[in-house]
């Protein structure tokens, strides 16, 4: 074994060497947009620290912990324990269906002790954990074939089944969204893409039909027209829309967003907390988080692209992907291009599972980027 | 082994081929959100921003205080009072609305229905809007709500602006008075946004009425900041409202005091009047209505009272009542005599006078007439034949020119609502109303007051302050409205000859001065004070042939609503007069109730001496042009 230039290389790491290793310009940046979700929690609140933006301090403290923590873990052990971590999750989903209790008319959360987890967050990792595992062992040729394929795409339907039942759409589309991404990455064939795609187009309509609850098809249609229930359900969307667009270029400035501050705003500490910062801080502050969130998203690109192990790469794209999948739905939703579903802006929404849940993903990311030299056999059966 | 095998390379190949084009993708769509965010809040979003502000700011109108009603020496005769109510929010009441209405109801009385009504308000409205518990409350009762207040969550003591009248039911008919605006008002002309304002009042009778607009005044604005729920946040800024003008009368609220009185219980209409300028001094309809009753509600039993009142206490009987005129028209019949060449007339009454087949009685028939008759005698001892013949020789077309000149028949044009035209017939309108020619038998009964004619107490007034005055005087009542003089043009003189005038005055003075006048008994007696006029009484039932053959049955022995009405015509004082007053007593005319009434209200105006008072109109008050005076 030559030595190698830098630290990485090196097959074990001391935990000082991994704590130089994380890039800290990248914990700076998430840093500053949950600044930024702390502002407008104080901002909705009345310039009040309670209720949200305080505990969400605390929440991003934990998460900070907890990023850290995953960052210094060794890329393998996350490999480990990526199905006993998917078992784990698909079970509590399945509990959830039995001893969760509702929020909102849906069956989304479980009391354990005093923490209250939202099993389908975990899912969300989980699944991007397990589907680079399994993939990882499979060869490029192995990744189109039926009787592998089958398996991962049993692994995003359980999940996405039980999810959708809860029922929350937004997770829904976010899991399998994940899955068929990093699918995809792996290396599926064109000649299973194309089909899928087809497949997708005809199960909308069933789906209307047989799997959306009433909730969902009236969110569909009120958004297809919000003008028609321009008091009831249309309104998120209208104020949202007269929150953002009377921003304006520069903005209200700084505590004197009118819209959420007299609580025109739905939602306006969780799924609409950006309604909030775009009517505050106009076009110029929006396209300026815009910005920071593609700075992100480009560092998480890079750090895939910069992995060796297979393993490594779908995780950090997988997570990546999964982040941006939130910007985009939450995005588009609060702009009125898509039906409000109800997906969180990450690191700005108000919310404890959710914000622990994208700390441990960018976590898992710093991961790979600390063991990027790693490298670990295709077939390296005897990790568990 | 090796790390990376064949595989894994091309595996790794199509990872980094597949990553980027997933990179372009999330570049575009991150894009297309930032594209959307330019649509938003650049190309619409002035647009978004009126939106916003739609959204945050609420307009609320503030209702002005409503313009006074003052007599002629500003004694107040409608203002507005303190109006202490008590209001109720629910979110504040701890331990609920019913407990709240509890609690109230220990301190003041509140009753079951009430308390029904207020939760019910309750249930209807957002729980941060006050809702009214009580209004109109006695200052011991508001004190002593304040006083238990810190027991009371949730209740908030206001005090509020209400009209008042503070002379009750005595103006009732010539100020009108207010109530909630209704849908029909609503649905009228009027646009002004006061109308939707909660608890809002309009003018619904007499100068409320008709002067609406000057003392409405105009709405002021607060614009304030609400929250998605309609609560307001702050007040932005605020607008006053401008007060409405004030009103001032012709009227001596004394003087109509007085009238008042006199007229006690009976059904009954009395006005005084100016003869130089045709100011109105009192103008009195009874029995009247509380006005304040129909401001703060008017209750199921009330409003039945008011209603099924035989006296009919919601007509203004001064103007709205039209009676046939009886006797009281004789002087202007006397008029016409003189003024048409009959100044010498000389009539023998033996008690009827025969027209054809048609005996025409004299109210004297009895005693056998008034035997010889002269014009002056003929007003003095009412001589129907003397009047028959006038009107005999006349012919109604000259008689019908003589009571028009004298203002019957037509409206006089007073600043009430309501007004009645009284009615005077001529040929021409026989015979194209009722498509028959008018007979000489007609012209007889026009001549003594019956028949088709009638008149309003008003016009009898006008008419008896013309006879004495010899000008056009028209009634007026309204002097000031705001700073704004109205107009009060000079009566030009009437086309009747001095000699004409003199004759009819010297009857009207027989009438009371001279023993042997219907009303010698009710003179003024106080020297300078002297009044003349003239009696009447007017049929209201036809005496049949056979009665008046068995004896005319007395009015003591008819029932109220057959008897005769009484009229009495009159001005004072006799040399210089300047006062007129007209007086009906509806179905009462035995012992002249009407003419007593005339003779004390005359002299107490004079011994008051109304009109030599200085008034307290606005002195800065501003003539207006005559074309812009209302017509």
């Amino acid at each position: 074994m030559t030595t190698r230039p830098y630290a990485a290389a090196r097959r074990t790491l001391s935990i000082t060497d991994k704590l130089y290793e994380i890039n800290w310009g990248m914990v700076l940046l998430i840093t500053i947009i949950s600044c930024i979700g702390f502002a407008m929690l104080y901002s909705v609140a009345g310039a009040s620290f309670s209720p949200w933006a305080g505990k969400q301090m605390v929440y991003f403290a934990v998460g900070m912990a907890l990023l850290i923590a995953a960052a210094v873990t060794d890329i393998r052990f996350w490999m480990s324990i990526a199905y006993p971590a998917y078992l784990v999750s698909l079970i509590l989903l399945v509990a959830v269906i039995f001893v969760g209790h509702s929020a909102l008319g849906a069956q989304r959360w479980l009391s354990v002790g005093p923490i209250e987890i939202q099993p389908s967050e975990l899912m969300k990792l989980a699944l991007i954990l397990a589907l680079a595992r399994f993939l990882h062992g499979l060869s490029i040729e192995d990744v189109s074939k039926p009787l592998r394929l089958i398996i991962p795409i049993v692994m995003i339907a359980m999940p996405a089944f039980l999810v959708l039942k809860q029922p929350n759409l937004g997770t829904t589309i976010i899991l399998v969204a994940d899955g068929f991404s990093i699918l995809f990455l792996a290396g599926l064939s064109w000649w299973w893409i194309a089909p899928a795609f087809a497949a997708v187009a005809t199960a909308v309509p069933l789906a209307w039909r047989f799997f959306l609850h009433d909730y969902q098809k009236q969110r569909v249609m009120t958004f297809l027209d919000p003008e028609s229930d321009a008091l009831g359900a249309g309104w998120n969307i209208t104020q949202a829309k007269i929150a953002i667009g009377s921003g304006g270029l520069s903005g209200k400035g700084f505590l004197q967003g009118s819209q959420s501050r007299l609580n025109f705003l739905p939602e306006k500490h969780s799924d609409f907390i950006v309604t909030n910062y775009a009517e505050e801080f106009g076009f110029v502050g929006s396209v300026a988080l815009l910005l920071l969130f593609a700075v992100v998203i480009g560092y998480g690109v890079q750090t895939a692209m910069a992995a060796r192990s297979q393993f490594g790469r779908l995780v950090a794209m997988g997570v990546t992907l999964n982040f941006f999948f939130y910007i985009l739905i939450n995005g588009a939703m609060v702009m009125g291009l898509i039906p409000v579903v109800g997906i969180p802006m990450p690191l700005l929404s108000y919310g404890g599972t959710a914000m622990l849940s994208v700390m441990f993903g960018f976590g898992l990311l710093m991961s790979v980027h600390v063991h990027r030299l790693v490298e670990i056999p295709r077939h390296s059966g005897g990790i568990i | 082994m090796p790390l990376f095998d064949r595989k894994d390379k091309s595996r790794y190949a199509t990872f980094t081929r597949r990553t980027l084009v997933m990179s372009g993708g999330m570049t575009i769509v991150l894009g297309a959100l930032g594209g959307r965010l330019y649509q938003l809040q650049i190309r619409d979003g002035s647009q978004y921003r009126t939106a916003a502000e739609d959204n945050r700011v609420n307009e609320r109108l503030i209702g002005p205080p409503r313009g006074r009603i003052l007599d002629r020496f500003a004694v107040e005769l409608a203002n507005n009072r303190r109006n202490y109510r008590l209001l109720l929010v629910a979110e504040q009441a701890s331990g609920g609305a019913q407990k709240a209405l509890d609690n109230i109801a220990r301190v003041i009385s509140l009753n079951d229905q009430q308390k029904k009504r207020v939760l019910r308000d309750l249930a209807a409205n957002k729980k941060f809007v006050p809702v009214v518990v009580a209004e109109n409350l006695s200052w011991d009762e508001f004190a002593l709500i304040n006083q238990h207040l810190p027991y009371l969550p949730g209740v908030q003591p206001d005090v509020g602006e209400t009209r008042s009248y503070p002379f009750g039911s005595e103006l009732s008919h010539l100020i009108g008075y207010v109530a909630p605006v209704s849908l029909a008002d609503k649905k009228s002309d009027d646009e002004d946004p006061l109308l939707d304002l909660p608890g809002f009042r309009i003018g619904k009778r007499g100068i409320e009425k008709q002067f609406d607009a000057e003392v409405r005044g105009e709405a002021g604005a607060s614009r304030v900041e609400v929250n998605a729920y309609g609560r307001v946040i702050r007040e932005l800024s605020s607008e006053p409202a401008h007060p409405g003008k004030d009103i001032y009368l012709t009227i001596d609220r004394e003087l109509q005091h007085f009238t008042d009185q006199q007229m006690a219980t009976q059904s009954a209409a009395c006005i005084v009047m100016d003869t130089q300028t045709g100011d109105v001094l009192a103008l009195s309809s009874t029995p009247g209505f509380d006005p304040n009753l129909f401001n703060v509600g008017i209750s199921q039993d009330q409003w039945h009272g008011l209603t099924t009142d035989d006296h009919k206490p919601l007509i203004n009987k001064a103007i709205g009542g039209e009676y046939p005129p009886g006797s009281t028209f004789k002087p202007a019949m006397a008029m016409a005599a003189v003024q048409n060449g009959l100044a010498d007339l000389q009539v023998n009454c033996n008690g009827v006078l025969q027209v054809g087949n048609h005996p025409f009685h004299c109210w004297a028939w009895k005693k056998g007439g008034h035997g010889h008759v002269d014009l002056k005698r003929g007003i003095q001892v009412s001589c129907d034949v003397f009047f028959y013949e006038v009107a005999r020789r006349l012919g109604i077309d000259k008689m019908h020119d003589a009571a028009l000149l004298l203002g019957l028949g037509q409206r006089t044009g007073i600043e009430i609502p309501g007004e009645r035209p009284g009615f005077m017939p001529s040929s021409e309108w026989k015979l194209h109303r009722l498509g028959v020619p008018w007979q000489v038998g007609d012209s007889l009964s026009a001549g003594i007051g019956q028949g088709y004619v009638t008149a309003t107490p008003l016009q009898l007034c006008t008419y008896v302050a013309r006879v004495a005055s010899g000008r056009a005087v028209m009634p007026r009542l309204v002097h000031v409205v705001g700073n704004t003089l109205q107009p009060r043009p000079v009566p030009e003189s009437l086309p009747f000859s001095d000699e004409a005038l003199a004759a009819v005055r010297a009857g009207m003075n027989a009438v009371t001065n001279e023993p042997g006048g219907t009303a010698y008994g009710n003179r003024i007696a106080e020297e300078g004070l002297e009044m003349a006029g003239k009696t009447g009484t007017a049929q209201v039932r036809v005496i049949t042939k056979a009665e008046r053959g068995s004896g005319v049955k007395k009015n003591s022995a008819l029932p109220w609503n057959l008897r005769d009405h009484g009229l009495f015509i009159g001005f004072a004082p006799v040399a210089a007069p300047r006062y007129a007053c007209a007086c009906l007593t509806e179905h009462a005319s035995d012992g002249h109730p009407q003419v007593n009434i005339v003779r004390d209200v005359l002299r107490f105006a004079q011994q008051r001496n109304v009109l030599g008072l200085r008034t307290a109109y606005p002195l800065n008050a501003a003539e207006v042009t005559p074309d812009k005076a209302p017509t």
